[in-house]
């Protein structure tokens, strides 16, 4: 067997409710700001139920976009190729051959491009129009910010979506790091998109039932359920000779990725799930428990999912939880669906680099059911050497990865 | 008995997860086997029946405790039906 790489991270790139770049994501983040607000985004906000959500504000495409270009790119798109186009510019490689070749694009995406789909929707069946956009199925595709990322960055190597609802982005970030691991490619271009505040998909996450009315609270007493989000996060990852041979700066190093599936309800959480998908990543990246100082937890702020993370963190750490600092910081920027585990992928990486914990905002008071630190409403300076990222999914699909500081 | 408790039996009926050839008006729902989204789907189905709005989170509402049976289902929809009339 051929010795596998490390892999280190050389680039963030991110656009979130909390800023449109990932410094002053990250500023925003140890903060304890709050990205919700009122929403919107749809044609009728007025009729929504729901009024609240985290959208990435004052987003201008045309900054970032020729206004031709726009023909093609759903909002999706538009959050994939920026944050991609960060990741990459702060990494410092060029994607000139051979390395394009040998570079992957690999991006979660929940549902793809909802706002194509909510507009062609309205046109046939309210407004009557016999005709929609000629690049609605394109732009609608759930693979389209993995293929907009690898035309607009030049990624010639392996590129495709995953879809795996809230643990998108974790699964596609996991599969890109064992494949730059293993050597199947020298480099990855990975994250992950989600912008579906459009006013079909709120609606159907009302019919759910389990959004909060005003502020996402997890793990705390009286928390009332999820807030929807939206942005993009990306990443480089190649291994850590080529990053060392042409001096770049490296930002942390991916060690483990694991996951696992319920086969039990569709929306309810299962513990054994999630234990293992902690377990697996413990093992692929060669910790114990001990070793993880920070978990940023899935933590939707629902009753169901806090509660059960709490019992799983419990069984998978034993008696090191009480240690762990675990946060969500869905508390802070909502819950962008597939693209959440690369937002906080990215918060846990600079939570590492810096030795900050960011908090959980607009907790109140301890639920019995959640009785660990969860880093309440400010941010903790503290050693970092390890820490892990939880997302788990609608259908059952459990994603969990392992990054430790580099030094 | 009334058409909104026959309308809201038939709804039940429809999502209990237990052999048992009819539901009555005493049957405790805990014994009916709901499950998670079946309150959900409950709630939309007598929602559309009756065109009324029930308000519920399933993080902080819980129909099996706040609901012991099904005739405590069926005096709330009949409040809720009779609150849209007036």
């Amino acid at each position: 067997m051929t010795e596998l790489n490390r892999v280190v991270v050389t680039g963030l790139g991110a656009i979130t409710p909390l800023g449109q770049t990932s410094s002053v994501y990250w500023e925003n983040l140890k903060a304890g700001s709050s990205g919700l607000g009122p929403i919107t985004l749809t044609p009728a906000n007025d009729e929504l139920t729901q009024k609240i959500a985290a959208e990435v504000k004052n987003f201008d495409p045309l900054k970032h976009f020729a206004e031709r270009q726009l023909s093609t790119l759903d909002r999706v798109s538009q959050f994939a190729v920026v944050a991609a186009r960060e990741a990459i510019a702060n990494s410092g490689l060029v994607f000139d051959m051979p390395l394009s070749v040998r570079t992957a694009a690999i991006v979660g995406t929940g549902v793809g491009g909802q706002t194509t789909h909510d507009e062609s929707f309205r046109r046939v069946y309210v407004e009557k129009r016999t005709r929609v956009f000629p690049l609605t199925i394109p732009k609608l595709m759930v693979n389209a910010p993995a293929s907009q990322v690898s035309m607009a960055c030049g990624l010639r190597g392996p590129a495709f979506a995953v879809a795996s609802a809230c643990a998108s982005a974790t699964h596609a970030i996991g599969i890109a790091f064992h494949m730059v691991r293993s050597g199947q490619v020298d480099c990855a271009v990975t994250g992950g998109s989600e912008a579906c505040i459009t006013f079909g998909t709120v609606r159907g996450w009302e019919a759910m039932r389990v959004m909060s009315p005003d502020v996402c609270r997890p793990f705390s007493k009286d928390r009332m359920g999820l807030i929807l989000g939206e942005g993009a996060a990306m990443m480089v990852l190649e291994p850590l000779e080529r990053a060392r041979a042409r001096g770049a700066e490296i930002l942390a190093e991916i060690v483990g990725f694991g996951m696992s599936a319920d086969a039990a309800d569709l929306t309810a959480p299962d513990q054994g799930g999630m234990v293992r998908a902690i377990r697996d990543a413990l093992a692929d990246a060669k910790l114990t428990p001990d070793d993880v100082q920070y978990v940023n937890a899935h933590g939707t702020g629902t009753a169901a999912n806090d509660e059960t993370e709490t019992k799983a963190l419990h069984e998978a750490f034993g008696a090191h939880a009480p240690k762990l600092a675990i946060s969500s910081t869905k508390s802070m920027v909502g819950h962008a669906l597939g693209a959440a585990g690369a937002l906080e992928l990215v918060a846990t990486i600079l939570a590492a680099r810096h030795g900050v914990a960011p908090p959980t905002i607009g907790y109140l008071a301890p639920d019995p059911a959640c009785d660990l630190d969860y880093v309440p409403n400010t941010a903790r300076a503290m050693p970092i050497e390890a820490a892990l990222s939880n997302s788990f999914a609608f259908g059952g699909l459990n994603a969990v990865l392992a990054v430790k500081r580099f030094s | 008995m009334s058409d909104v408790a026959s309308d809201v039996i038939a709804i039940i009926a429809k999502k209990k997860r237990v052999e048992k050839p009819t539901v009555e008006i005493n049957d405790r729902l805990q014994d009916l086997g709901l499950e998670s989204l079946d309150a959900v789907e409950m709630i939309f189905d007598i929602e559309e029946k009756f065109d009324i709005q029930i308000p519920y989170n399933a993080n902080t509402n819980n129909p099996r405790t706040e609901f012991e049976t099904v005739g405590d289902v069926v005096n709330a929809v009949e409040a809720l039906v009779a609150q849209k009339k007036s």
